[in-house]
């Protein structure tokens, strides 16, 4: 057990309304990272305020980590529910922390137990809402970090009142000391990559930070200047990000009434030539879809950030799905063209949302953005965002030469825009179908040609998107069983499928971060080459699937799909992925 | 009262030259002909610049007033032309933003956006053309239909109370709150300009009646009448007072108030945030 370790998976779970338990996770998530180790964190709190199971894992390792990981190495209770809910995820020769003032641990099954007196620890300083920090403290000790990065990184992130600070620290001392002199200087855990300085610290150039706040930071770096969006879990915090750095920088954030209202100024706003977008969540973006349709029929560029939720309906709020694909896509009365953007991982929100820009403002069409809960929330260490990758692709605006037609035909279906202030360049933006000039008709041939028209600027944008590299293909190209997905699965997909190279299994893997239009190309020659394909999702009926289906069908390829669905609100495991490769490889080789 | 400054355009425009190439859809006799010949003679008065006159609807006979119009124009969804036209605004702070709904569109489907604009005060023009009927879609009971009123939908008369809209606003914080009768061009057209000069959430009311389904011009034109020679549109009170009555129904201007804009708020936030800005920086404090 004392040897080197270099993968671990800690969960922390306690009832919301005793406080601390995300902010344990957190702080001890950050020392990981401040000595240099990645890190990769996951949660579920409770729909309700205060009261309500909480559970905070970070898996802290010294390479990249692509997912939660499926065993637990180390289990923190507060108290029962967390015990009883989570001890038999605990690998053998896990450990077991536990506060024994509120629980008794079961009996033993491999498990070492440590039994913290966190309510008598917490009484004794004279800091009863301290029992997080002294946890803190304990685990610093078990995993043998620097006390004194510890000090530091508890400084930074609870050092803002001075009086709090000290306590913070004598109750971070508290826990440190207890393990120290009850456990042995022997710590069970030892990571390795722990040992370096702080001049080493003050030059990483590595981000801890989740997906909305790349997400966030990817659209200001798009130009994005305006905003509206309405209060949604899990997506509020894009727009109290915006709240705070749009006006610096002449930007407008709007709370609107509703998420219709939301949608309406942004596509208000961009109709003036602002680069727009909201943010919402299931129920919010089904509210949304009749704008939707109506932006891409006016044809004005928009981005409309879904962070998928479980649904339906309210469903589980604070919980991952990937259920929105189908109305992402298809949402809407008629065909109404559209762009679907999956980004696949925190780091992609920042890369992906300039892509969803760009396709807005150079196509005039809505753009949705589907992450989700897992990555929109999750904090985790990334490399440094790479700015020379960031371009603004502009709006073709109208030169203002001659008499002007606001959707005069083109061989894209691009029409140059006219925007309020350039004198002659008047028009009414239409949702009923209308002439070049915007005026309203309704002859079949017009609205025959105007569909064709829309539609085209899908085939036209399909050479950006590859340009663009909105992909990711991996694994061994060779491969007769293949993965195709989108979205945050990508992450357990990496290391199914790396423990599958390891065991001889070859597997290629391909997943398109456009989602409409599929990159037919790049799908075909993929699905060419593979004798069956697993599609991962996190929804019930394999709604990816069942588009891949149809394209698949339309190139006259029939290949066998094998579904891989969790639907109950958690994220994939990479068990879950390496057994289906395992298992289809099985039938391949028959 | 502080009024807007209206930068003078380069020309001097007339009614025609806010005429677009699209003829008007509506019944002859509609009232909505009174309303868009009153905009024309107030956009002309006030020698509005088209390229810097924006006109947002939802939808209904009334959504297709800014086709009519040469100015730039978004023909919305229906009920949401404020969320829209609040999004140009606070867009384009310079751009004069004028919406115009009907009842079904600003009361009904739309009603949830009201109090908010309103609140917000948000710098633009609502000329909501009110016939008490849902016109387009043949004549069924809107939110301002009276009581028992037999249509189609409601062949043994309308179950519901009709609103009243201008008490309704001026309890939400709009700004300016007036009424006109679209068979009284002249005033309608000063309510129009004083709507547009007016710097925030500018309500008006205009009653605009249906001849094909809900011909109501002889009524009004017997039940209206202008407001009071003493009327104080600064007095909240008597504003309220004087909304409420039905017989009259009163005519003119009932409430008007200075207040900051939506825009100028924004502005104020702006000073407010230091106005520094570095994407590196940003990006910096999420550094390990």
């Amino acid at each position: 057990m004392a040897a080197l370790e270099n993968d671990l998976v800690v969960r922390i779970g306690g009832d919301s309304a005793a406080g601390g338990i995300v902010t344990t996770g957190e702080v001890f998530a950050r020392i990981a990272s401040f000595v240099g180790l990645e890190i990769y964190t996951t949660r579920t709190i409770p729909a309700e305020i205060k009261g309500g199971h909480v559970m905070f894992q970070v898996r802290v390792a010294d390479h990249p980590i692509y997912s939660q990981g499926d065993e637990l190495d180390l289990l923190v209770a507060y108290d029962q529910e967390s015990q009883e809910r989570y001890y038999n995820l605990l690998r053998p020769g896990g450990i077991f922390v536990y506060n024994s003032n509120d629980l008794t641990p079961p009996d033993g099954g491999g498990v070492k137990r440590y039994g913290l007196p966190l309510n008598e620890l917490a009484r004794k300083i004279g800091f009863t809402r301290g029992r997080n920090i002294i946890l803190i403290g304990a685990l610093v000790k078990l995993f043998d970090l620097p006390y004194d990065r510890a000090v530091e990184v508890v400084r930074r992130q609870l050092g803002r009142k001075k009086e709090m600070l000290e306590q913070n620290l004598t109750a971070l001392q508290t826990g440190y000391r207890w393990i120290e002199e009850n456990i042995g200087v022997e710590s069970p855990f030892h990571l390795r990559g722990t040992s370096r300085g702080v001049s080493d610290a003050a030059q990483d150039e590595r981000l801890v930070i989740s997906g909305n706040q790349a997400l966030s930071i990817g659209a200001i770096a798009a130009g994005c200047r305006f905003y509206a969006g309405y209060p949604i879990t899990p997506a509020s915090d894009i727009m109290e990000f915006l709240a705070a750095e749009f006006p610096k920088i002449g930007g407008t954030m709007i709370q609107a009434e509703d998420e219709i209202a939301a949608i309406g100024m942004a596509v208000g706003a961009s109709y003036t030539g602002a680069r727009a977008m909201t943010a919402t969540s299931g129920p919010g973006f089904a509210l949304m879809v009749e704008m939707l349709g109506h932006a891409s029929m006016t044809e004005t560029p928009l981005v409309i950030v879904d962070v998928q939720r479980a649904g339906p309906s309210t469903g589980l709020p604070t919980k991952v799905s990937q259920g929105d694909l189908r109305l992402a896509v298809f949402g809407g009365n008629d065909d109404s063209p559209r762009f679907v953007v999956a980004p696949v991982s925190v780091e992609d929100c920042f890369y992906q949302i300039i892509h969803a820009f760009n396709l807005a403002e150079k196509y005039q069409m809505p753009v949705v953005f589907l992450s989700d809960q897992d990555m929109s929330v999750r904090v985790q260490t990334i490399p440094p965002f790479d700015l020379s990758r960031v371009k603004q692709e502009p709006r073709l605006v109208w030169d203002g030469n001659g008499p002007y037609e606001r959707y005069v035909d083109t061989p894209t279906g691009v029409s140059p825009m006219s925007l309020p202030g350039m004198p002659g360049g008047q028009y009414t933006a239409e949702g009923l179908e209308h002439y070049a000039s915007g005026a309203p008709g309704y002859e079949p041939e017009l609205h025959m040609a105007n569909m064709e028209k829309r539609y085209r600027k899908l085939d036209a944008a399909l050479p950006d998107i590859e340009a663009w590299g909105m992909y990711e293909q991996f694994g061994d190209p060779d491969a007769a069983l293949g993965i195709i997905g989108w979205g945050s699965t990508i992450g357990p997909v990496r290391e199914a499928v790396a423990r599958a190279s390891e065991n001889g299994i070859p597997v290629a893997v391909f997943y398109p971060k456009a989602l409409f239009p599929l990159p037919d190309a790049r799908l075909k020659a993929f699905l060419e080459k593979r004798q069956a394909v697993i599609v991962p999702e996190m929804n019930y009926t394999g709604q990816f699937a069942g588009m891949l289906r149809a394209r698949a069908q339309s190139y006259g390829i029939e290949r066998p799909i094998v579904k891989v669905n969790q639907y109950g609100g958690r994220p994939i495991a990479t068990r879950q992925v390496y057994e289906e490769i395992v298992a289809l490889d099985k039938t391949l080789r028959k | 009262m502080a009024t807007a400054t209206i930068e003078a355009a380069p020309v001097k425009y007339t009614a025609a030259d806010y005429k677009s190439e699209v003829k008007p859809i509506w019944c002859p006799g509609c009232g909505d002909f009174g309303v868009l010949s009153a905009f024309y003679k107030a956009l002309a008065d006030l020698n509005m610049n088209p390229a810097n006159t924006v006109l947002v609807s939802g939808i209904g006979c009334s959504g297709r007033f800014p086709a009519f119009v040469e100015a730039y124009g978004f023909h919305g969804v229906h009920g949401r032309a404020l969320p829209l036209a609040t999004g140009v605004k606070m867009a384009r702070p310079d751009l004069t933003v004028v919406t115009v709904s009907g009842d079904g569109d600003a009361f009904s489907i739309g009603a949830g956006h009201l109090p908010h604009a309103a609140r917000r005060n948000v710098d633009l023009t609502y000329i909501v053309m009110d016939n008490e009927i849902y016109g387009l879609t043949k004549g069924q009971p809107s939110p301002t239909s009276p009581h028992g009123m037999e249509k189609k939908a409601s062949p043994y008369g309308y179950p519901d109370f009709p609103i009243n809209p201008i008490l309704m606003v001026i309890s939400y914080g709009a700004t300016f709150v007036a009424r006109g009768f679209s068979s009284r061009p002249k005033e309608v057209t000063d309510l129009i300009k004083q709507g547009i000069l007016h710097k925030g959430f500018a309500f008006l009311q205009i009653y605009s009646p249906c001849v094909t389904f809900n011909d109501t011009f002889d009524h009004f034109r017997q039940t209206t009448a202008n407001l009071p020679t003493d009327h104080d549109p600064t007095n909240r009170m008597m504003a309220i007072e004087r909304a409420m009555s039905l017989d009259p129904l009163y005519l003119g201007v009932f409430y008007q108030q200075e207040r900051p804009t939506y825009d100028q708020t924004m502005a104020e936030m702006r000073d407010k945030s230091g106005g520094q800005f570095s994407l590196e920086k940003l990006i910096g404090k999420y550094r390990t």
